[in-house]
């Protein structure tokens, strides 16, 4: 982990609520897709942890949804301005246990980092061997579509109104699909729902309300199968689909 | 940082100090006042990569408890203007472990006495805690916490009944073999009562204060944002009524005093000094800056010397 003060190179509506933020800034420390960085806003005394979209040297790229009065304060934040932000923070997706053909399920706000993992797995498999599924709830939410099909990925879409792809969610696409791994983020309604579906082992990246985001608080605590307890923001976010106890 | 040194001017050229920020905490010298609080620094691992944690006064670790625990519910926090609310509730490994794990990994990166806080659902589980503790070279103090909100049956309850914190002390002085140090809880009617409580029982000293209970309701859901409803306030927010208790209990103990609640730069620990603290912690402010403490510790000597003080140990209780 390190502090790093990254400069708003642009912070851009893409879709319903939906912002990309470009910023340029030391990234050194970012070594895993699946991690988040968190960032100091004025006038808000806890951090906003943000997980990666897509890192490169020198450039960061977060999308973020506006949830609250944290995530509004950013959307009107304008190019130039500088960021205090924690960089590096939690474990990301562990690539080697991919298999040939594995699926990358991201659902809302849990979509950007399924882009950087594409992106890293891509270096590493035939690009057309990879599915990637997301979900969203209606056709205005929609963001990021061309540029995972850009990379060359097998790419499905399920919306909750059918107004684009599939009719429903990101299991009604998944329960007809073969593959050999699956990685996933997003809300614990889907989450629960792919967990019945499922039929290989796979990672899940974990939310949860942090106070500090680096291991120090206990804050973002969850008890694992085995009774032992884990950070979601020090050992996760993303854990084995093994290791994870469904309440 | 300002260094000891000469000054040159048209007057000539002389020798001046560098500020004086050691203090003496019952019988130890602290380079510095500065103390990360227990809850917020874990056992040092978090914070050992980030920076030298031997530039600290000391740090007071994770509250420890008989038993293992994992704690309340999630989500357990909460924001505040200018601050936050946490419920965690005491998650700590145990006391076993803390001795066995926790004090052998610690003595490679911290090399100073560290403060042993501790915390109970029972006065024989505080003593029998303190006790297994006892005859560790590492710990320089005991921290009694008396004061969590976060846990039902123990904890605060023994930091709002003067009675009870008398007794929670004198059972914990009958076994420590360091200076016992009583945690008290703000969320009392007069904290002076349980501060004399503490004394009368033989405490050495009085940390305060742990949080203000407090809560947030999320307008989406219409419901407590915490899992357990309520939780401990603390962060910048609250520094005005941490300063007034320890302003209080000055005046009304002979102890040395630990001033915490909201410090969060360096210019607030000489107003808690003022206020008649003799060491100062630092809490919510090391979760939202990791380096918060490592940057106060820095910034002393140059607020100490804008505001023309040459020795921390002067300015202690100077506000009364």
């Amino acid at each position: 982990m390190k502090e790093v003060f990254f400069k708003i190179e642009s912070n851009e509506l893409i879709a319903k609520n939906t912002y990309e933020m470009v910023l340029s800034g030391d990234t050194q420390e970012i070594t895993a897709t699946g991690q988040f960085v968190n960032i100091k806003l004025d006038g808000f005394f806890l951090r906003r942890p943000i997980s990666v979209c897509h890192a490169e040297e020198g450039r960061l790229v977060l999308i973020y949804k506006v949830v609250g009065e944290g995530t509004e304060l950013m959307a009107d934040l304008e190019p130039g301005r500088s960021l205090s932000v924690l960089t590096g923070l939690g474990n990301g997706y562990d690539l080697e246990v991919s298999g040939e053909a594995p699926v990358l399920i991201g659902g809302g706000a849990g979509i950007p980092p399924m882009y950087g993992l594409c992106e890293a797995l891509i270096e590493r498999l035939k690009p057309e061997n990879i599915k990637v599924v997301l979900g969203f709830n209606t056709e205005d939410e929609i963001f990021y579509l061309s540029k995972f099909v850009e990379l060359g990925v097998d790419v499905r879409v399920a919306t909750a109104d059918g107004s684009v792809g599939t009719k429903g969610f990101v299991t009604d696409v998944l329960k007809d699909l073969d593959y050999t791994y699956f990685y996933t983020c997003g809300p614990m309604p889907m989450f629960k729902a792919i967990e019945k579906v499922a039929k290989t082992s796979g990672q899940y990246s974990f939310e949860e309300r942090m106070g500090c985001g680096f291991g120090a608080c206990m804050g973002c605590s969850m008890t694992m199968a085995d009774g032992s307890y884990k950070r979601v923001c020090k050992e996760g976010p993303v854990f084995r689909r093994e290791e994870i106890l469904w309440k | 940082m300002i260094k000891g040194g000469f000054a040159c001017g048209p007057e000539g050229c002389k020798i001046y100090e560098a500020p004086d920020t050691s203090v003496d905490l019952l019988g130890i010298r602290l380079d510095n006042p500065v103390i990360p609080a227990s809850g917020t620094f874990g056992f040092g691992k978090e914070f050992k990569d980030l920076y030298d944690i031997n530039c600290l006064g000391t740090f007071s670790f994770k509250g420890t408890t008989l038993e293992p625990r994992f704690g309340n519910p999630t989500p357990r926090i909460a924001e505040t203007p200018n601050g936050m609310i946490n419920a965690v509730g005491l998650q700590n490994p145990g006391v076993i472990a803390v001795r066995d794990k926790e004090l052998p990994e610690m003595k490679e990166f911290f090399h100073k006495p560290v403060m042993a806080n501790v915390s109970g659902f029972a006065i024989d589980e505080y003593q029998k805690t303190v006790e297994l503790l006892s005859g560790q070279d590492q710990i320089g103090w005991f921290e009694v916490n008396i004061s969590c909100p976060n846990v039902h049956g123990g904890g605060m309850a023994f930091g709002t009944d003067a009675n009870m914190a008398q007794k929670v002390t004198e059972a914990v002085k009958k076994v420590a073999d360091k200076p016992v140090i009583m945690k008290l809880s703000p969320n009392v009617t007069d904290i002076t009562e349980i501060a004399k409580a503490c004394e009368a029982g033989g405490a050495d000293g009085i940390s305060l204060i742990n949080t203000l209970l407090g809560m947030r309701i999320d307008l989406r859901t219409k419901k407590p944002v915490i899992a357990n409803t309520m939780g401990g306030f603390s962060g910048s927010a609250i520094l005005p009524v941490a300063l007034r208790m320890v302003y209080q209990v000055y005046n009304t103990v002979n102890l040395p005093i630990i001033g915490m609640g909201g410090v969060s730069r360096a210019r607030d620990v000489i107003e808690m000094m003022l206020a008649g603290a003799t060491a100062v912690g630092v809490g919510a402010a090391n979760l939202t800056d990791p380096f918060a403490s490592k940057k106060i510790v820095e910034e002393l000597p140059e607020v100490m010397e804008k505001y023309g003080i040459s020795s921390l140990k002067d300015i202690i209780g100077a506000g009364h």
